[in-house]
């Protein structure tokens, strides 16, 4: 086991209490996806993981994580990055002003003063687009393509454990398609194992191998991706697709609002 | 004509000096988007401590410039580590309220062991470094600061273009989430930024000190004209704090000298509004790119 | 509507009245209420005149930081000029004062508008300017009327200063600092309570968008430049009516006191107040003047005292270094300010024993 969650709870602001003991595994190699509505707590466990919840206030009152072995829980993100886990931020956060390579060069902070040439060719390999906008600042970069840098970005810094907060907001269906593409692929090829958090229930459960739902900072149901896409209440609330297979008319759709409250 | 090209060689070269104040004062903000209000106060520091080392304890001169200038690295380096530390992640205008409570703390201190009076050092800079043509003559103190000035601009201006370092320290000026995201030592970025501006400021309080003497009013006075000079020339840019602060300098020499000495410490100002208003992002400022 | 009783434990609103209550409760209108009898019925009777004339001190500069407030807390323009406009409006209303026998009632208005004229055209680089580029063009503001200030000596008397006649409203002469209190605190409640109700319209809604995102905010069809401008304005005007105010209560005035230490005093006190918070703006001004207060009356103790007497004048650089440290350690350990450590001391008591 890569990683392991341990009942963790996060308080932000030592007030307000975000996660409410949340268990989860991630095993080496695989895709995990953890889905649930807006608040459901997702993003903050990627940043229990990270470390990140730091600079933010937030801190982990209870539970543990351990981290191949060794317990990383309130570290701070440079000593987590330095074990091997990166996070890319939700909604793209680029270096606006230093050009494309430079911000990949970013990526190889955890490993100062080691050459990187290597890797800038593998991170071009995966996303082609990257190689004409090398020279760019990142600022003037379309969505998309933003998407891709912060990938590579994180690529760069070869991480054990890839954290993906919403790789899909706000970018057209082809372009989610194409991304998740090459996050199958970096999963396969370079062995990365991935934490995928995702609204687009739909993408996310066809590349993962395991998945967790989340609801009011707690983990309502788990399983293997193949049982979530088939299970009828994830369907329903997180696909869109009734139970007969058939997409539902406006009027059930509806009945969203009452939406299922697990235990 | 030989009256204005004299003042023009005296902007000139006091020009070069503010430059160079003002270029560690672009090194913080550069990395950390930090207003320092306590630069004068930091260039201050440098000119004491030299003061201390070369004229009290009788330091020979190149071991107490070397002294003075670690002096100030590991003061910039306290100075991150012990105030602005805590700050991390805060919005920035707290942590420019802060310099302003280190500025007057600074102050406060240097003249609480100090006092007010105006102090010299010895003169030691060797005359051959004067330098004249015809009616205009160049002291040897601004041809010293001429060759710093143009060696760091340089080694600045490579450094952060081109060596990891320098990256990560413009990647977290630019979106220190995003940094800490990949694994960037924000906290040593920021000590590394101070400590490199504290010398490079105690560097020019020494200069500042051999042409005007030590004084902590005058000093940290300095600090205020970085303003202006830093503007004018972009934030963020160290070439444009060099080219700024030769704007600037000039200016002060031509309106002290041909119209009245009073308005030449509001000129850089009036000057500095008008060229904002054309260009908002200083002459040679990164223009923020902004997406809603 | 029926008002809350007691304070909620969550966010219980269903209606944008509610938002945008002053008082949540009855209770609060009630404290308000008697806070404000209890402050003009007993505070002048009670007080001694020092402590009187630090009361009346912290009115006059919290005028001013609610001013700066508005500027900086709600609109997100940071200003270095606010010392600066200050001494506009001390000036504008000794001047009108002085020269046309304007009376108190009519002198502290224009000065104030006067005040409000000028910072709008302090304010005009906010067209093109923003953040700290305009932080430094405001600072270039300071700079610029100081030196105004000092070298129009037609007007101003340059350094020698002007000498305000003793003031009267309406046939009631004011004297002493009781007099004052009265002058004082009123247009100081009068002012406050504009600013809040600023905040409940259309123009205190398009100052915080403009804060927030000043882009997105032009996408949502606000002007931005005129509200800048009219930001800019309402705060100097602030600045101009307290500055008035501090004229004819130091009666004597020179340029020296508005110097850019002043605009960063009230940067400070905004801050440790606590920025986009009215009250906030009040508790800084309380803080500020206070701590000022009290290490004059440090220093002042220590030089009489028998051992430090031969160091006496070497103590002033340290209230220097006082002032400074307190804004560092406030800064440091609650950078919300004072308004905050002040609503999570009250949420405390409401939310006991369950805290979360």
């Amino acid at each position: 086991m890569l990683l392991t969650i341990n009942n963790i709870s996060v308080v932000y602001s030592d007030v307000i209490q975000v996660l409410k003991g949340v268990s989860l595994r991630v095993e080496e190699g695989q895709i995990v996806s953890l889905l649930g509505g807006n608040g459901a707590g997702k993003t903050t466990t990627l940043k229990a993981v990270s470390g990140l919840l730091k600079p933010e206030n937030g801190r982990v009152t209870d539970g543990e994580i351990i981290f191949a072995g060794s317990p990383i829980h309130n570290l701070s993100p440079e000593e987590i990055t330095r074990k091997g886990i990166i996070q890319v931020l939700e909604g793209r956060q680029p270096f606006k002003y230093l050009t494309v390579e430079e911000n990949l060069r970013v990526g190889t902070a955890i490993r100062f003063g080691k050459p990187y040439q290597e890797d800038l060719k593998l991170v071009y390999s995966y996303f082609p687009a990257l190689l004409n906008r090398r020279k760019m600042k990142a600022g003037y970069c379309s969505g998309g393509e933003l998407q891709m840098l912060v990938m590579g970005r994180a690529l760069m810094a070869h991480p054990r454990l890839l954290l993906l907060d919403e790789p899909s907001l706000g970018l057209a269906p082809l372009v989610v398609r194409e991304i998740f593409g090459i996050i199958k692929r970096i999963n396969e090829e370079q062995g990365t194992t991935i934490v995928l958090v995702e609204q687009n229930a739909n993408m996310a459960l066809q590349i993962a191998h395991y998945g967790y739902v989340m609801e009011n900072g707690k983990i309502v149901m788990e399983g293997p991706a193949e049982e979530l896409r088939e299970n009828p209440d994830i369907k329903e609330f997180y696909l869109g697709v009734s139970a007969a297979g058939a997409l539902k008319s406006y009027r059930d759709v509806k009945s969203y609002r009452r939406r299922k409250r697990w235990l | 004509m030989d009256f204005f090209l004299q003042l023009l060689v005296n902007g000139l070269s006091i020009g070069f000096l503010y430059g160079l104040s003002a270029m560690g004062f672009v090194m913080i903000f550069k990395s950390s988007s930090v207003l320092n209000f306590a630069h004068g106060e930091l260039i201050a520091f440098g000119a004491y401590l030299f003061l201390v080392l070369c004229s009290w304890a009788q330091l020979s001169l190149p071991l107490s410039f070397l002294l003075t200038l670690a002096g100030c690295f590991l003061l910039g380096f306290a100075v991150e580590r012990v105030f602005l530390r805590p700050l991390i992640g805060e919005p920035l205008i707290f942590v420019i309220m802060l310099t302003v409570g280190l500025a007057a703390m600074f102050k406060g201190s240097i003249l609480l062991v100090f006092g007010g009076n105006l102090h010299t050092y010895p003169d030691f800079l060797p005359p051959w470094l004067g330098l004249t043509w015809g009616s205009v003559s160049l002291q040897p103190v601004y041809t010293v600061t001429l060759i710093i000035g143009t060696a760091f601009l340089i080694l600045f201006g490579l450094f952060f273009k081109f060596s990891s370092q320098g990256i990560y320290m413009r990647s977290v000026a630019d979106n220190q989430r995003a940094a800490l995201s990949l694994g960037v030592h924000v906290k040593r970025v920021f000590a590394l930024s101070w400590a490199i501006a504290a010398l490079v400021a105690g560097m020019s309080g020494i200069v500042l000190g051999i042409i005007n003497g030590v004084n902590v009013h005058d000093l940290s006075g300095i600090g205020l004209k970085v303003f202006p000079v830093v503007i004018l020339g972009g934030l963020d840019s160290i070439g444009g704090a060099i080219i700024g602060g030769i704007i600037i300098g000039v200016l002060e020499a031509l309106t002290g000298g041909y119209i009245s000495p009073s308005l030449k410490d509001v000129i850089p100002y009036i000057v500095l509004v008008f060229i904002l208003m054309v260009k908002p992002y200083g002459l040679f400022g990164q223009v923020e790119i902004e997406r809603v | 509507m029926k008002k809350l009783r007691f304070h909620p434990c969550g966010n219980f609103r269903e209606r944008y009245e509610q938002e945008l209550t002053v008082f949540e409760t009855d209770f609060g209108r009630l404290w308000t209420t008697l806070g404000i009898v209890a402050l003009f019925a007993l505070v002048p009777f009670v007080a001694s005149p020092y402590t009187l004339y630090v009361i009346n001190t912290i009115g006059i500069v919290a005028i001013a930081a609610v001013g700066l407030n508005i500027l900086i807390g709600y609109t997100g323009q940071i200003s270095l000029g606010h010392g600066a406009f200050f001494g506009v409006g001390a000036y504008g209303a000794a001047v009108l004062a002085t020269r046309w026998d304007w009376p108190l009632a009519a002198a502290v208005p224009a000065a104030g508008l006067i005040t409000a004229l000028v910072g709008m055209v302090f304010g005009l680089p906010s067209s093109r300017l923003k953040g700290l580029y305009l932080t430094i063009a405001t600072l270039a503001g300071q700079f610029i009327i100081e030196y105004v200030l000092v070298h129009w000596d037609t007007v101003t008397m340059g350094t020698m200063g002007i000498t305000l006649p003793p003031p009267s409203l309406w046939g009631w002469e004011i004297r002493g600092d009781v007099g004052f209190f009265y002058l004082i605190f009123p247009v100081f409640i009068l002012m406050l309570w504009m600013a809040v109700n600023l905040m409940r319209t259309k123009y205190g809604r398009a100052f915080v968008a403009i804060r927030d995102n000043d882009r997105a905010a032009e996408g949502m069809g606000i002007a931005i430049f005129p509200y800048k401008l009219l930001s800019f304005a309402i705060s100097s005007f602030y600045a101009g009516v307290a500055g008035a105010l501090f004229a004819y209560y130091t009666v004597s005035i020179t340029t020296e006191p508005f110097n850019l230490a002043l605009s960063v005093e009230y940067i400070a006190m905004v801050i440790i107040g606590g920025m986009g918070n009215m009250a906030g703006a009040v508790f800084g001004a309380v803080f500020i003047t206070v701590l000022n207060e009290i290490l004059r009356w440090g220093t002042d103790m220590m030089m009489n005292m028998g051992i430090f007497g031969s160091m006496g004048l070497n103590m002033a650089p340290l209230r220097e270094f006082v002032f400074g440290l307190a804004i560092v350690i406030f800064i440091i350990f609650e950078p919300r300010g004072l308004a905050e450590v002040w609503r999570i001391w009250r949420s405390s008591f409401r939310l006991w024993p369950f805290s979360y």
